[in-house]
């Protein structure tokens, strides 16, 4: 959590990034660049989820709805918030030549995904079945 | 010339990396397009409010913001010999864009 807050104050302070360690190939920075983008996607696709869910649903009961279109937007914002972090701590880690950082995270969302999709094959079956 | 370092050799071909990079952030202004008609599409939904005219604007806003950054930084890329790293400021400003657009649509949908 600490470790957090510390990569937070990097993100408004470019110099501080900058300040250690050798500048890495240009090219490496800018695929660093492209998975931070890739990420943003995600994370901009799981927004519009949310936004679809509440549009698009209208038969489903609210508190479904609202529930499922709120836990979208929130996954949204964490992966937002995830990427620009990863983005920072793998930048330094290349400045410093050090690892890149490991991340449970891919492997999270991808279970909340397949859950969800789990969730939304059995809602489907369910009304279909009624 | 056999210790050429990479990292200092204006020489270098820096390939496609570039283009790859600007054709990323064009790929993400789209996704953001999308979540932004659909956040309008939303908003609208039940007729225009006054606090859904707010929100819709801010929404358009962010959106105007986050092209703003990305036309910037494409700017930056296209323009031969400026090998510039993004900056963590930019960064930040297109996440607090997406950020701030999903607190509209938890807004919007509570």
């Amino acid at each position: 959590m600490i470790g957090f807050v510390q990569n937070v104050r990097l993100w408004f302070a470019p110099q501080e990034v900058r300040r250690e360690g050798n500048t890495p190939d240009y090219r490496f920075s800018l695929a660093n660049e492209r998975t931070f983008l890739a990420w943003l996607r995600t994370a901009l696709a799981l927004i519009g989820g949310g936004f679809a869910v509440d549009q698009f649903l209208p038969d489903l009961r609210w508190g479904w709805r609202v529930g499922l279109a709120l836990a979208l937007l929130a996954a949204g914002v964490l992966c937002s918030l995830r990427a620009v972090n990863h983005w920072v701590r793998c930048e330094r880690a290349m400045r410093r030549g050090e690892d890149l950082p490991v991340s449970r995270f891919p492997a999270l969302l991808s279970l909340v995904v397949a859950v969800v999709a789990v969730a939304m094959v059995v809602v489907v079956l369910v009304r279909w079945e009624g | 010339m056999n210790g050429a370092d990479t990292r200092t050799d204006p020489e270098r071909d820096p390939g496609l990396q570039p283009e790859r990079t600007r054709l990323a952030w064009r790929r993400t202004t789209l996704s953001g397009t999308v979540s932004a008609v659909l956040a309008a599409k939303t908003a609208l939904h039940g007729g225009p409010s006054p606090a859904s005219l707010v929100v819709c604007a801010l929404c358009c806003a962010l959106w105007l913001g986050f092209l703003l950054v990305a036309h910037r930084r494409i700017r930056t890329l296209t323009s031969a010999g400026s090998a510039s790293a993004l900056a963590p400021r930019h960064a930040t400003a297109a996440v607090l864009c997406t950020v701030a657009m999903a607190v509209c649509g938890a807004a919007l949908v509570l």
